[in-house]
């Protein structure tokens, strides 16, 4: 009894490939690292390491400096920084919440019920992931201010919870759901919006986290070319606008700058890693099993 | 019989009346934002529209001056394909090969590796560091660093020179590439059922080669299909990287692709017939692709 608990789960594996992988694999984390390293380290350097010959890569006399002066620069500013931040938490926490609700109802029906016109409507949905958004840019700005939604946080919103992309990650994930789930769900009398909400829902669970990852993440990130073309009051803006006109500051401001990149990215990050850590709680329990 | 398709297709639009009210708000909104202006997009490439005049039908015209004099759209095209065909393959087989990597590692470990490979495509515009670590003069890190070997005695141009530029781009776009679809996957492989590769063992599956190509493969089949739509769709829209890391437009173009070149005519020259007809032609060029890899991912495990 006991050998058998302490065999592997997986079979079929040999020690040399084993160790071969990982060294590909470690190595090629620390060349996805080392920009990342690089940044931090230059957010904590004072101004004099920034311009060192030859560069450094890892800091010597880490200093706040950097992040001190940031709020020297903010507190010039006549909006209150505290306004963008809430600009850029409302959009991106209301943008997710309704993409990913929207996105799954739709892809519920596209996945597991029969009806007509279905195959076109996926076609639809693939087809435009392939067309670029530059081109579709003065349309929209056309169909954005036909619809009076210029300057308003729905300019944002709207077309945030149309996007493609959750759409087709949520459908291709309920693909495999075993029916049998379903139609026991059917039989039991609940509705087809219950089998969506109350059987579908929980079990794709770790494809919506992905995608609160990627809508989150999108919405942080380009909330600021978005918020630039819509938006044009200052009270409505978001904090990555406001660090990227830092970042556009010149040398003077390098040591802010190194700051500013180090914030921007902390904010995906850490809802990444709060985000995954439940993905893997969740997929212990995932229960996707015929 | 057209009729009578009619009148049997609205009985069954009716019975999957729930199907319909689930999708409503999503198609509704994406129909506005997405597929008008697509739609629009089409039609403006037979025009000559340029934001003032009302739009002129031009039938044709677009498209022939973009195959016949336009040589640097020629370079684009060039460019483009090239830069596709090496970043595509590349970082599509890297996103499952790591991701399949990371799955078998134990979960905290999982959870920083995934985190440390994901991190470069997570984390908005840094790869403006890039910009650093090829700074033109002795100050950047490449150069300082090959100096210092002696592999050169001044510092190389790096983003100025139009025999590295489209190189830089490459790695650049290879370093970010581990995104969506590395998500997707590590997601989808976590979706595998476990007790697939015990049956299998006993089918007589030998080794992890075998195991990857009957079992795991086909198990994540809608992932794959995912995954490569969207790497194509990366490999082949590639413009801001270039924008704002080599500079617009590059060194004799050399790294200008499809979608600067429609940058150029679409936000500067406000050619937007013009700009819409590019757009058409690189739609086309995503189709066939993905059609093809559609068909060869079919394959997948038999």
């Amino acid at each position: 009894m006991k050998l058998v608990l302490k065999m592997p789960k997986r079979l079929n594996r040999s020690w040399g490939v084993d160790l071969l992988l990982f060294v590909l694999l470690g190595g090629v984390a620390c060349f996805m690292a080392l920009p990342l390293v690089f940044t931090i380290s230059n957010a904590f350097k004072p101004i004099d390491e920034i311009f060192t010959f030859p560069p450094k890569l890892f800091v010597r006399n880490p200093t706040l400096k950097n992040f001190t002066d940031l709020v020297g620069i903010f507190s010039d500013s006549w909006v209150p920084f505290s306004r963008y931040v809430f600009n850029t938490f409302f959009i991106a926490i209301f943008g997710t919440v309704g993409h990913v609700i929207l996105a799954s109802a739709a892809a519920y029906p596209l996945a597991k019920l029969r009806f007509p016109g279905k195959k076109l409507l996926f076609n639809i949905v693939v087809l435009s992931l392939m067309f670029t958004v530059y081109v579709t840019q003065v349309p929209n700005y056309m169909i954005i201010s036909y619809l009076g939604l210029i300057n308003t946080y729905w300019a944002i919103l709207l077309p945030a919870f149309g996007m493609t992309l959750g759409l087709y990650l949520m459908k291709q994930f309920m693909e495999q759901i075993p029916d049998a789930l379903l139609e026991a769900g059917k039989i039991d009398g609940a509705s087809e919006y219950r089998i969506y909400w109350q059987i579908v829902m929980p079990i794709v669970r770790p494809a919506w986290l992905t995608l609160i990852i990627f809508s989150l993440q999108n919405l942080w990130t380009n909330g600021s070319v978005t918020s630039h073309k819509y938006i044009y009051s200052e009270q409505l803006k978001t904090v990555d606008y406001v660090f990227g006109q830092i970042a556009n500051g010149g040398l003077v401001r390098t040591g802010p700058v190194a700051a500013v990149t180090l914030l921007m990215m902390i904010v995906p990050i850490t809802v990444f890693i709060v985000t995954q850590s439940s993905i893997i709680q969740t997929m212990s329990t995932s229960g996707l099993k015929e | 019989m057209f009729r009578k398709k009619i009148a049997r297709t609205w009985p069954e639009m009716k019975k999957n009346k729930h199907a319909y009210v689930l999708m409503a708000p999503y198609f509704i909104i994406f129909c506005t934002f997405t597929v008008i202006p697509v739609l629009l997009s089409f039609f403006l490439s037979f025009t000559n529209f340029n934001l003032l005049e009302t739009p002129r039908f031009i039938g044709w015209q677009n498209y022939a001056r973009l195959f016949v004099q336009d040589d640097i759209f020629m370079i684009a095209l060039k460019n483009t394909l090239l830069f596709a065909a090496i970043t595509g393959p590349i970082s599509y087989i890297a996103c499952f090969m790591f991701a399949w990597l990371i799955n078998e590692l134990p979960p905290k470990l999982r959870a920083l590796l995934t985190l440390v490979l994901y991190a470069p495509s997570i984390s908005g515009n840094t790869y403006l560091i890039w910009t650093l670590l090829f700074a033109g003069d002795s100050y950047g890190y490449a150069n300082s660093f090959l100096m210092k070997w002696g592999f050169t005695m001044e510092p190389i141009q790096w983003l100025q020179d139009s025999r590295y530029v489209l190189m830089i781009l490459i790695l650049v776009q290879l370093w970010l590439s581990l995104g969506t679809s590395f998500l997707a996957f590590i997601a989808g492989l976590q979706n595998v059922d476990r007790t697939m590769y015990e049956a299998g063992s006993i089918d007589g599956i030998r080794n992890r080669w075998q195991e990857l190509w009957f079992i795991t493969l086909p198990a994540m089949r809608p992932q794959l299909m995912f995954g490569a739509v969207i790497q194509i769709a990366s490999a082949f829209s590639v413009a801001e990287i270039s924008i704002y890391l080599i500079g617009f437009p590059s060194v004799d173009y050399a790294a200008h692709t499809i979608v600067t070149h429609l940058v150029d005519y679409g936000s500067i020259r406000f050619e937007m017939g013009y700009a819409s007809a590019i757009a058409t032609v690189l739609f086309t060029i995503m189709l066939t692709v993905n059609l093809v890899t559609q068909k060869l991912l079919g394959k997948v495990g038999e």
